[in-house]
């Protein structure tokens, strides 16, 4: 038995102990924004943010989660308006296929949470474990440029 | 992955209580980066997992008798941005920052990373280089090994069943002293690297010549590994293009490189010339710094 808090929601689950947070998101919780690319914790498309920290949903176990607070992609719009982060992606085109985005997404949530006046190459240093197999990496990071202007005007 | 048991305890105590009961069955998970990894690959199937992340007091970074003791359950991101490491032994943050990505960071800890032994990693290439020390707690009691001895094969480590690591701890670096980390990285910035080269140098009174050098490597043999007929050559040398040439070509005897995607062993013996000059290069100026003679 787990208890964790996903997205402000508590939940108790009996769950496998092999079950990764990722699939516990997505299947026991119907959470499906977080995406498994790799599997391996190298692409991103999995990140989550754990005590608000971000990590790799593919690669940690859900039995990781428990007493601790998890928040998705699908925690960030409140109230039907979109997190800036997100507006910013929809306003500067920071996606293509969208597959890489909720994870792209969130880690950028994480680096304006942690450094709301990024420099471009911290930007690119955090950014760098969210691969996007369209290759729209410079509107990625234009979106996070606006995302951190927008906060600060 | 296969089901296991798995149990989180809330003490060291409890949880080498939990590692005796079930003996070579039993693996122990921190940040979970390789272990989950390699389970997922069906590549290692324990039949429990017992995870420390619910012991208290296992993660503090202290100083410890003028140097630095690192706790087995700081995450790399922990170490990479303490400001007590920043401060004393910025090398060794710096090695930490070069690690992977920024979350898997956030996860994976500095002595899972010890237990894990991929001489691929980073960490302890620098840590072989500061002449660190391993701390170890089994239900005997403690014992601590210099990190030469820990690591003994391919994914092999000097733990014996029932033991976990529990602190790294980094003497403190003398006066007049300069260290490098360098990752030669032809792929991607997140890569495991091709080589890697950690330097130490500690220069003499006169502030110019070596009196002692300390040289590590990663990614070219089953272990990482200390260069000492390199190391060798330095002592009472001024900084030279033929000293450093001469440490180069000694090094490469002291690596076992392998072929991979990451380059062949021709190339890699080569490259661990290259980097063991870059290395030695960067931590002799840095000496000369803190010497005052530059």
């Amino acid at each position: 038995m787990i208890r964790l808090t996903v997205n402000g929601t508590a939940h108790e689950l009996e769950v496998p102990s092999y079950r990764t947070l990722l699939d516990c998101l997505r299947y026991d919780l119907g959470l499906t924004g977080s995406k498994e690319g790799c599997g391996v914790g190298v692409c991103g498309a999995c990140t989550v943010l754990l005590d608000g920290k971000m990590i790799s949903s593919c690669i940690a176990l859900a039995a990781f989660a428990d007493s601790r607070e998890v928040t998705t992609v699908e925690g960030l719009a409140q109230d039907e308006r979109l997190h800036p982060v997100q507006q910013a992606f929809v306003d500067a085109g920071g996606f293509q296929c969208g597959i890489c985005t909720p994870g792209q997404v969130v880690s950028a949530k994480a680096l304006l949470d942690a450094n709301p006046n990024p420099s471009d190459a911290e930007i690119r240093e955090w950014m760098v474990g969210n691969l996007c197999r369209c290759t729209g990496y410079y509107k990625i990071i234009e979106s996070i440029r606006v995302a951190a202007e927008r906060s600060r005007a | 992955m296969n089901a296991f048991d798995y149990r989180s305890p809330r003490s060291l105590d409890e949880a080498l209580a939990v590692l005796g009961e079930y003996g070579e069955d039993a693996r122990v998970v921190a940040g979970g980066t390789a272990l989950v990894t390699m389970m997922r690959q069906r590549l290692v199937q324990p039949s429990c997992l017992v995870s420390l992340r619910a012991v208290q007091g296992l993660d503090r970074i202290e100083t410890d008798n003028g140097g630095l003791r690192l706790g087995a359950l700081a995450t790399h991101r922990e170490a990479e941005t303490s400001p007590l490491v920043r401060e004393r032994i910025p090398v060794l943050a710096e090695t930490f920052r070069r690690v992977a990505t920024v979350r898997i960071r956030h996860m994976a800890t500095v002595g899972g990373a010890l237990a894990h032994a991929d001489p691929n990693q980073d960490p302890p290439v620098t840590l072989l280089a500061l002449g660190a020390r391993v701390e170890i707690r089994g239900a005997q009691g403690s014992r601590e090994l210099p990190l030469a001895e820990f690591f003994r094969d391919y994914y092999e480590t000097a733990l014996e069943p029932g033991e976990l690591v529990t602190a790294i701890k980094v003497a403190p670096p003398p006066p007049a002293t300069g260290a490098a980390f360098l990752k030669f990285l032809p792929r991607t910035a997140d890569d495991y690297a091709t080589v890697a080269a950690a330097a130490i140098v500690t220069l003499d009174p006169d502030g110019i010549r070596c009196r002692e050098a300390r040289i590590a490597l990663g990614s070219v043999g089953v272990t990482p590994l200390r260069a000492r007929s390199a190391e060798a050559l330095l002592a009472g040398e001024g900084l030279s293009e033929s000293v450093l040439r001469d440490a180069g070509e000694a090094a490469k005897t002291a690596v076992d490189p392998l072929s991979d995607h990451r380059g062949s062993a021709a190339y890699k013996l080569e490259m661990t010339a290259v980097m063991v000059g870059r290395a030695l290069t960067q931590a002799w100026e840095a000496a000369r710094r803190a010497a005052g003679t530059r």
